[in-house]
């Protein structure tokens, strides 16, 4: 444990003073830990997940009846109901070795980073609020309103190739960036706690976006269905592999982004103030550093970054603007940072795992019929995983703490 | 060591759970093992019937649910192989679509309007396999067979039936969502009332949709049953002795306030729509007037048996009285109520519709 990660959960902490990041040790734990606690935590959950799928299959449950006549049945039946369900997870994530052609063969992988991009994108914006100490739970409201403003470009606006998408682009960051610089306004003038504010502003923005789709200007001429008109062709990413694929450029946006928050964070002077900030607000301050500042910054790039996830939807996937465009892109995004460490990189690979788990859970709902919400189980698990070990550890130092008092505070400090 | 106790006495209690469940286990293990090898089921066709849902799922007692079933029907009468797969959201619905082309389905059904911009996608690219698409007919694909019901038919008899029913005077409809496929219930049902109050000489007043201004009552959600006893309360309070909800599941918390008001002595019923909820309703049925149908898992079934004999085609099915495809449920436990005249009156007032003598018009009717 670094002194950094102790000092805000420091003992004889006076009252914080207004505004302030509010990260105390446990939750810094959960969001900064290393790369293999959260091998480990992905693993368990696989396995765990396993479990449970072959727990609930028919087979296992019919050999189950007769365990004690031949066992080897059950487990045989329980591998089998397990290995084929996260097979068939390979085969629509990665490789699928039953295609014909080369293309048919590769399109799981293309699938998987297709529907990575936005959570890459999204989780970049939590992670790097985290960084500055806040943590953005908002990141679906200004996805949805990135997306929003972005379709708007995109249908309304006429102009030519190349023009168009940039402008797309520039709007759905907009759009987010706004959304974003709203809580950090709040949280810098009022001390407002981010996390309220960016939980009510998520469903601002969701009933806003309904609202707007009630409306004339975001409805298809003739029609009352609540789906936008669809994006010019000059507002929308060209596919990166061809026609074929769904995959875009906004995947190329993804790993840009990923390229520029790291630099940002590591080498300049802004990412530096922002960790001081995230760190220690109350030395950063002493420092020179204005807090109410970095958290608007931080919040504007949050959102900025979760907007460009709501330009590769409308722009790269969905071609309208609906309610549920968003799907839970902005939520994921939270378990992304957090698996990914709030780190850049993490982040990064992390957005890819999970887009592998979507990607690849469609083809195991269709080829083995299991329910899809396993999947989300398995995600949650990682979660818990990730989330249990510093939760425990400062139970445990609470409880010797408490037992030992005088003698032991000492030792808790140093736990 | 404060909750040293506590400790022990929990962990006491876990092995004696722990125990427990393991006997269970053991006693549940004792079966006799089956012969090996006595499964062989034959397949009786390679034809291959899937369908996605919308983010409701199959098990919404609604439109998932009924399409589902007709599927399930179609496989049980031809012996097709059926694959399925529920949309989270709606930014499923292209790679669900496109995993049901390429797991080798020769039809798939894609559940709700929601999903025509996806289907219309994937049935470009894959021009040799078939889809039928339910609520929705803006695709115009050779390989697209649209499945869409003119529901206000079926509801303008309902609210005929409403009209001559009430002892208020007062009947009332509320929406889910302001989207056509709800609002073509309430334009049937305002049209019916309008056309019992002509015949009949009556003044009977329709709360919660005028069918001139398009505007009305809508809970904003097809799971908030809250929302949804609320809004019904309100129409009670307002003297409404029938509420016509087209809200999805959240019509459950319209049978809450009718049951809660039988209960406090006042007489109210309701009318369900899709499925008969005489037949689908755990709680107070006793209290439905009728349903307004929409049979979904009819033509499902149907589109899927024509199919897998080799005789798909890209028509337009429109659900009308004059097909089956939408009608009135039965009185049930309201026959009475209803009476001999009336619901003659509605037999023939059916006829007429179908023969052309009365029209029905919605402009939130299919086109097709």
């Amino acid at each position: 444990m670094s002194a950094t990660d102790a000092a805000p959960a420091a003992p004889g902490r006076q009252a914080a003073p207004p505004p302030t990041a509010t990260t105390p040790g446990a939750a810094r734990r959960t969001w900064t830990g290393s790369a293999l606690q959260s091998v480990l935590a992905i693993v368990a959950a696989l396995v765990l997940g396993g479990l449970l799928i072959a727990l609930t299959d028919d087979r296992v449950v019919e050999t189950a009846g007769y365990f004690f006549a031949r066992p080897g049945d059950m487990v045989s039946a329980m591998w089998a109901a397990a290995s084929s369900a996260y097979e068939a997870m390979f085969y629509g994530a990665v490789y699928n070795p039953n295609g014909n052609t080369l293309g048919q063969r590769v399109y799981p992988l293309t699938e998987t980073l297709t529907v990575a991009t936005p959570l890459i994108l999204a989780g970049l914006g939590v992670a790097v609020a985290f960084q500055a100490g806040l943590f953005n739970i908002g990141a679906q409201g200004q996805l949805l309103i990135g997306a929003a403003l972005a379709a708007y470009v995109g249908f309304a606006w006429e102009l030519p190739v190349g023009v168009h998408l940039l402008a797309v682009i520039v709007a759905g960051a907009l759009g987010g960036a706004l959304w974003g610089a709203v809580v950090g306004l709040l949280k810098a003038r009022t001390g407002a706690h981010e996390v309220i504010l960016t939980i009510m502003l998520n469903y601002i923005a969701l009933n806003l976006v309904a609202y707007l789709l009630t409306r004339p200007a975001f409805l298809r001429p003739g029609s009352s269905n609540p789906v936008s008109p669809q994006l010019a062709e000059t507002a929308m990413f060209p596919k990166l592999l061809g026609e074929q694929f769904r995959l875009h450029w906004g995947f190329a946006l993804a790993v840009l982004a990923t390229v520029f928050v790291a630099w940002l964070l590591q080498r300049s002077t802004v990412g530096f103030e922002l960790r001081a900030v995230g760190a220690n607000p109350r030395a950063a301050r002493t420092a020179g550093i204005s807090v109410t500042r970095g958290f608007v910054v931080v919040m504007v790039l949050a959102g900025a970054l979760a907007g460009l996830a709501g330009v590769a939807q409308v722009a790269g996937t969905e071609r309208a603007l609906t309610a549920g465009v968003a799907a839970s892109f902005g939520f994921d995004a939270i378990t992304v940072a957090l698996l990914g460490r709030s780190k850049p990189w993490g982040t990064f690979f992390a957005g890819l795992l999970y887009g592998a788990f979507r990607a690849g859970g469609v083809t195991m709902q269709s080829m083995t019929g299991t329910n899809i919400d396993i999947v989300l189980v398995v995600q949650s698990l990682i979660v818990l995983f990730i989330a249990l070990p510093p939760l425990l550890r400062t139970g445990r130092d609470r409880a010797r703490s408490r037992r030992g008092r005088g003698s032991a505070a000492t030792e808790g400090v140093r736990a | 060591m404060t909750f040293a106790p506590r400790t022990s006495r929990g962990s006491r209690a876990l092995s004696a759970a722990a125990l427990l469940g393991a006997s269970t286990l053991v006693l549940a293990g004792c079966g006799a093992a089956p012969e090996e090898g006595g499964e062989a089921t034959a397949e009786a066709t390679d034809f291959a019937g899937c369908i996605v849902s919308d983010s409701g799922g199959f098990q919404d007692r609604s439109f998932n649910q009924n399409s589902y079933e007709g599927l399930q029907a179609a496989a049980e009468s031809t012996g097709i192989e059926v694959k399925q797969a529920e949309s989270q959201a709606e930014t499923d619905f292209e790679p669900n679509l496109n995993s049901m082309v390429q797991s080798g389905c020769d039809l798939t059904i894609s559940v709700g309007f929601l999903l025509a911009d996806a289907t219309k996608t994937v049935a470009e690219a894959n021009p040799e396999a078939r889809f039928a698409i339910v609520d929705d007919s803006s695709i115009e694909l050779d390989n697209v067979k649209p499945l869409v019901y003119n529901t206000a038919e079926a509801a303008f008899l309902a609210g005929y039936v409403a009209a001559g029913a009430t002892e208020t005077g007062k009947v009332a409809t509320y929406g889910g969502m302001d989207i056509p496929t709800v609002t073509v219930f309430m334009d049937g049902f305002a049209d019916g009332i309008d056309h019992y109050n002509q015949v009949k000489g009556a003044n009977v007043e329709l709360l919660g949709w005028n069918k001139d201004s398009q505007d009305g009552t809508f809970v904003n959600s097809f799971t908030d049953t809250s929302a949804a006893k609320t809004t019904t309360q309100n129409f009670i309070n307002e003297g409404a002795d029938i509420v016509m909800p087209v809200a999805g599941q959240a019509a459950l918390g319209t049978l809450d306030a009718v049951v809660a008001a039988n209960d406090g002595g006042n007489e109210v019923r309701f009318v369900w729509v899709d499925a008969d909820g005489y037949e689908t309703l755990d709680q107070g049925k006793e209290y439905q007037l009728t349903s307004v149908l929409k049979q979904m898992s009819t033509s499902v079934q149907d589109v899927v048996e024509t199919a897998a004999a080799g005789e798909f085609d890209s028509t337009p099915y429109v659900g009308t009285l004059e097909n089956d495809g939408v009608g009135i449920a039965p009185f049930h436990d309201q026959e009475e109520a209803v009476g001999e005249e009336l619901a003659g009156e509605v037999e023939q007032l059916r006829q007429e519709i179908i023969d052309g003598t009365v029209v029905v018009e919605s402009e939130n009717s299919p086109q097709a």
